[in-house]
């Protein structure tokens, strides 16, 4: 590059500025696109709270209830499943939920507001699969020590009936405790707290 | 008649040459090596399937419909009611697994040649793009028959993003579109996967095909042809691509399209593994399957996912581990650091290296279609890192192989005891 004199700086100038503004304005029109593919109003809209009615859950049983199109389970635990849970703390990753996987009204023993009556989202905190229900009688295709709750089957994570997951699995925090609350003994509402969140 | 035609040609060619220059330059006088063997058929094989997939995708689209509640029926409708439907689906599906299988051995020919070494970086990186383009091309279809694996595959691959620290919930959310994956996920996978997809594989195919015809191909010596150049300037070890690899490769699409039928007519679904049983089942948010695995070509990598431990309550270690395992692969011609290129004169280092990589790429591969207990457990004093499954132990063994084959390939080429190269390919 001999001819360095005769590169006309106006120009050049003139060139580099329209290249900036072209830029900006490419980056301005991809904005609405990358927009597009955000939740729409509609699905936002779905997330809206439910009310469920646990008078017809027996001692011992699960129900599925669909929360954002995620299952939520809702458990009536016995006496027998709660003392499961007590013995389970030494093989826990985090026994004492300390992890803010649950709101702070479930951030207990039991992680529930009523111990008989689990909440909880469930989706496995690895990557999104539902896990099964074990109970304490499937030793045989669990192993001898098993104290009965929930199993993973894409990756094998296992979870105790409060929801927390076991040393050693692919998961790495326990199940989500929704927000709920009682409307009375036996109505829930998922999704919304007393706060109103 | 014929001057006829032959004074058209003449027309079209005055007007416009570069397409008799584009016949020439890429086919009728591209010297490719004369000693071109069985390895040779996998890319042109490629091409075919890339093909056979466009072809049979456009008909599949006249029926398919991409909304949450209808694709599944419009899926079964197309294999029960569409005349010829059924076939149109099955081709399409075979060749999804036909084109992984073609490519996998493509890359080892790779491998086993040298073919990504200096001066062809760019022709293996394009290449490696092409891998990464397919996989996600894979991905996006495999969701659309709606299945209950279709379903509970983008789950799980969508929240492999989430896991990304920082950024990752938000990511998770933007490429579903809804807190969960739904009909605006299959919507916009629809549209991934039958356009944007499509059109950059054609561009990188483009891109690798004209980088290759610009350094000219590789050959099982490892010799460069156009050292040696006759009188003409043409290599004396080259022929014209057209028509002698025309019409070998005509063979080899011959005996592959045999095969191909064969597995179209009397196994389409390949025992579950081109098709897998769970997904005759429609998608169920609710319900996640028995035992979930992605298809057989992602398993190697799903295999790594894994077999990593959580480390500090996050599981994005084994996200990292799994994404670093495929991009190792754009690294490959800065990693080998050997003088020759063909394994035929390469050193018992190199040798031992890509054996124990092909078997562990294979077991790995193996592992990720079957549970984490498919070998039974260790007995107790043996609970190590928090996990007595046998199965887990070995995928853990083969994922530090697999980093080893690449990690040390610097230390393991460099040292390794070369043999001399003759001047000239041999037959």
């Amino acid at each position: 590059m001999s001819d360095n004199q005769k590169v006309d700086k106006t120009r050049r100038n003139l060139v580099v500025a329209t290249s900036v503004v072209g830029g900006a304005a490419s980056v301005g029109a991809a904005a609405p696109f990358f927009a597009s593919m955000l939740p729409s109003e509609r699905a936002k809209a779905a997330g809206a709270p439910i009310e469920v009615d646990i008078s017809a859950i027996a001692p011992g049983e699960l129900k599925v209830y669909e929360w954002r199109g995620k299952p939520v389970w809702v458990i009536r635990r016995t006496d027998a499943m709660l003392e499961a849970i007590r013995k389970s703390d030494p093989k826990l990753s985090d026994p004492k939920s300390e992890v803010l996987q649950q709101p702070a009204y479930a951030q207990n023993e039991f992680r529930s507001i009523k111990p008989h009556v689990m909440v909880v989202v469930g989706v496995c905190t690895h990557l999104g699969c539902s896990p099964q229900e074990k109970r304490i009688d499937d030793k045989a295709e669990m192993g001898a020590d098993w104290l009965g709750g929930f199993y993973c089957p894409c990756h094998g994570s296992k979870f105790d009936f409060a929801g927390r997951v076991y040393k050693g699995s692919p998961a790495p925090t326990n199940l989500v405790v929704p927000p709920y609350k009682y409307l009375s003994d036996n109505t829930l509402v998922v999704g919304e707290d007393k706060k109103g969140a | 008649m014929a001057s006829r035609l032959l004074a058209l040609w003449d027309w079209f060619d005055s007007r416009m040459p570069s397409v008799a220059e584009e016949w020439r330059k890429h086919a009728a006088e591209y010297y490719a090596p004369k000693n071109f063997n069985f390895w040779y058929f996998f890319g042109a094989l490629s091409l075919l399937v890339l093909v056979i997939q466009i072809v049979s995708g456009i008909f599949l689209t006249m029926n398919y419909k991409p909304d949450a509640a209808l694709a599944f029926g419009s899926v079964e409708y197309i294999m029960r009611d569409v005349p010829g439907g059924w076939i149109i689906r099955y081709i399409h599906s075979t060749g999804a697994s036909a084109f992984f299988i073609v490519v996998y051995l493509h890359m080892l020919r790779g491998l086993l040649y040298g073919s990504y070494k200096e001066p062809r970086e760019l022709v293996w990186i394009f290449g490696v793009l092409i891998y990464l383009t397919l996989m996600g091309e894979a991905f996006f279809g495999y969701l659309l028959p709606w299945g209950q694996m279709s379903y509970w595959g983008a789950q799980v691959i969508v929240n492999l993003f989430g896991t990304i620290p920082f950024v990752g919930p938000d990511l998770a959310l933007w490429i579903r579109g809804d807190y969960v994956v739904s009909d605006a996920t299959l919507n916009r996978f629809f549209a991934l996967h039958v356009i944007a997809l499509p059109l950059v594989l054609l561009g990188l195919v483009v891109a690798h095909v004209l980088a290759l015809h610009d350094v000219g191909s590789n050959n099982p010596d490892g010799v460069e042809i156009k050292k040696r150049k006759d009188a003409h300037g043409r290599p004396v070890d080259g022929i014209p691509f057209h028509p002698y690899y025309t019409v070998k490769d005509t063979v080899g699409a011959v005996v592959f399209l045999a095969i191909f039928c064969a597995v179209l007519f009397f196994a389409p679904e390949m025992g579950g593994y081109f098709l897998e049983n769970n997904n005759f089942i429609p998608a169920n948010p609710l319900l996640t399957p028995e035992h979930i695995a992605p298809v057989w070509y992602f398993t190697p990598y799903y295999s790594i996912l894994r077999a990593v431990p959580p480390l500090f309550n996050s599981q994005f270690p084994g996200v990292l581990a799994m994404g670093v395992a495929v991009l190792a692969f754009f690294f490959l011609p800065w990693l080998d650091r050997a003088p020759v290129k063909s394994i035929r004169y390469r050193g018992p280092y190199w040798k031992g290296a890509l054996a124990v990589f092909v078997v562990v790429f294979l077991v790995l591969g193996y592992l990720g279609v079957k549970p984490t207990t498919v070998w039974g457990q260790f007995a107790d004093p043996l609970d190590i890192l928090d996990t007595k499954d046998r199965a887990t132990w070995v995928a853990r063994v083969c994922s530090i192989l697999y980093f080893a084959f690449f990690v040390l390939m610097p230390w393991y080429t460099a040292r390794d005891k070369v043999k001399p190269v003759p001047d000239r390919v041999t037959m």
